[in-house]
């Protein structure tokens, strides 16, 4: 059946058990979206540690939600938080759009697995364009207060609200 | 013929006048098609005459004086006298739309536009002070025009609450409807309750401080006879699509005296009297308020649509679906874990059947019950204010019409219980 290809286990299994759910403290930047069509919605913090390395690359040093929706949207966040949490910045973007252009492969897509780790478990989504926006509910959200948090603290690094638009 | 005597409708017979209903989804699963509240499907009757019109008499109507501009004009004001018996109205009282909420926005737009309107058309304006009355029911297009209106205007905006079965509270009525009130907007049957209101009784307390009455029968005219004299209200509108007709095509019906002192909402070509440089005067209605070349074919079409439900009988048409709505709600109410959201027993009710099963995201479900073949709209369904009454994100809605059958509701069922098992929230049975 079709299902399993799109429900995988470790989408059921982070829907059931999610990770990183819940709001925190510190952060520097919160957005809410919700998606109209179906009024589910995710409410993000970010919380962004300058970076100490070369150049000095900010950090995300902690995602936080709290959310209602459906299995993708509730699994996709989740998984998020996973693999940005400890990540830069700039990975993060790399993700980002790695991730939106997965969804938008129409079932076609060869997600690297390298990149994007567990995410890769929603390749199925994109098969079905009514849901490709559940998947990337908390992404956009998460890019959303990721810029506000940069705009908030220079010293946290990175290019600011420019450089990640 | 008269009620009770006649044969029952005969979904099977219709059925093989939809030729999409013959076609299979997903990996070859039969479609057994459950969003007739979203839109409807449409019959052979109805694609042939509307291809008839391209084919033998096209051309802008009411333009022109050739021979297929005199044939386009006829077929569409033939339209018009179809589709305006078939709710009981006067052909003059019938305005295309592009569909049901084109027709509340042209009722909510020509009361903001009275205000800077010359004398005559005056009589609607809205103010600070006066009234707009709504329910906690409406679907956003009931709604939200009415919201920008009074933001617009400086009116204030006022709600009927709903009871927790699913029922309209008329229990404020009389403070709610008051000399201040100029009008009262409600659905005639919900899009997510399948309620159907009690409009003679709302109509009667407007009537009586002088306000008048929009009726949304976007959900009411496709599935139950529908008169607007005995109704009793000012204003109806609907949509073709949802009825068996072409997209595109809506109607407004309007008491004639009020249309004829109504401004227009869209101004242009054809809606015209005389065009100076600096102004113009506006021809009668309905023609005021169908500004540009309209939409004969449809027209067309939705007549044709009229004809072949006139053809089967709205009264055998409702019959039909309150019998689909008994066994729906039987069903899917001994299911463990599912709450219908609205009434659940079905006097005064319509076939549209919104309900949550435990656990499971409508989202989820939708797509489970898709990959079996049943076709369900799931979300809000454009009425999030009466989901956040009845504290739920979103439903599950199945919404029935003179084609489905028996089997269909069973289909629908099953394919409930698939989902529980599939995300393991009830025991498998």
């Amino acid at each position: 059946m079709r299902l399993d290809a799109m429900y995988q286990e470790i989408i059921l299994d982070h829907y059931r058990n999610p990770h990183n759910k819940g709001l925190r403290e510190p952060f520097e930047g919160e957005a809410h979206h919700i998606n109209p069509t179906c009024g589910d919605e995710v409410t993000l913090r970010v919380h962004l540690a300058p970076g100490s390395g070369e150049g000095g690359a900010a950090k995300v040093a902690d995602v936080s939600y709290d959310s209602m929706g459906c299995s993708i949207s509730q699994a996709s966040a989740s998984v998020m938080t996973d693999l940005l949490i400890g990540r830069t910045v700039e990975e993060g973007l790399e993700m980002l759009d790695a991730f939106n252009e997965l969804m938008h492969s129409k079932g076609q897509g060869e997600p690297d697995e390298d990149v994007l780790e567990d995410a890769v478990a929603f390749a199925g989504v994109s098969k079905y364009p009514a849901r490709i926006k559940c998947a990337l509910l908390a992404w956009m959200a998460w890019k959303d207060a990721t810029v506000q948090s940069l705009g908030s603290d220079p010293r946290a690094g990175g290019d600011g609200p420019e450089g990640v638009s | 013929m008269t009620r009770g005597e006649h044969a029952p409708l005969d979904a099977e017979a219709v059925r093989g006048d939809f030729p999409i209903l013959s076609r299979t989804v997903r990996d070859g699963r039969p479609l057994v098609y459950l969003d007739s509240g979203a839109t409807s499907q449409k019959p052979r009757q109805v694609l042939d005459a509307e291809r008839g019109f391209y084919e033998r008499h096209n051309a802008a109507v009411h333009r022109g004086a050739h021979q297929l501009a005199e044939e386009a004009t006829d077929a569409y004001e033939a339209a018009r006298s179809t589709i305006a018996s078939f709710v009981g109205a006067d052909a003059g009282e019938v305005v295309f739309t592009k569909n049901a909420t084109e027709g509340v926005n042209l009722v909510a737009y020509a009361m903001g536009n009275a205000a800077t309107a010359d004398e005559p058309y005056r009589r609607f304006s809205v103010g600070p002070g006066d009234e707009v009355v709504v329910t906690e029911m409406e679907h956003h297009a009931n709604l939200v025009p009415w919201q920008e209106l009074c933001r617009r205007t400086g009116a204030t905006l006022r709600w009927f609450g709903l009871t927790e079965d699913g029922r309209l509270d008329l229990s404020d009525m009389e403070d709610l409807v008051n000399e201040r009130t100029k009008l009262v907007a409600l659905t005639h049957q919900s899009n997510v309750l399948g309620t159907v209101n009690p409009v003679r009784e709302v109509t009667a307390r407007a009537h009586e401080v002088g306000a008048l009455v929009l009726l949304d029968a976007a959900q009411s005219v496709p599935h139950m006879p529908v008169d607007v004299r005995e109704l009793g209200c000012d204003f109806l509108v609907f949509s073709g699509h949802k009825m068996l007709g072409p997209n595109g095509i809506g109607v407004l019906y309007g008491r004639a005296e009020l249309l004829a002192a109504m401004p227009p909402f869209i101004t242009g070509g054809a809606m015209i009297g005389v065009v100076h440089m600096d102004h113009s005067t506006w021809a009668e209605p309905p023609q005021r308020f169908e500004a540009g070349v309209p939409m004969a074919p449809q027209a067309v079409g939705l007549a044709a649509a009229c004809d072949y439900l006139s053809a089967v009988g709205m009264d055998r048409v409702a019959e039909h679906e309150h019998r689909l709505t008994e066994y729906a709600v039987k069903l899917l109410g001994g299911i463990d874990g599912v709450r219908i959201v609205g009434p659940t027993d079905t006097v005064d009710r319509g076939g549209a059947v919104s309900f949550t099963v435990e656990g499971i995201h409508p989202h989820d479900l939708g797509q489970v019950l898709d990959d079996e073949g049943v076709e369900v709209r799931v979300g809000h369904h454009c009425a999030w204010p009466l989901h956040r009454r009845y504290q739920v994100q979103a439903t599950t809605r199945a919404s029935f019409y003179l084609y489905n059958t028996l089997a269909d509701v069973e289909a629908l069922a099953g394919a409930v219980r698939t989902a529980q098992r599939f995300f393991g929230t009830a025991e498998a049975r």
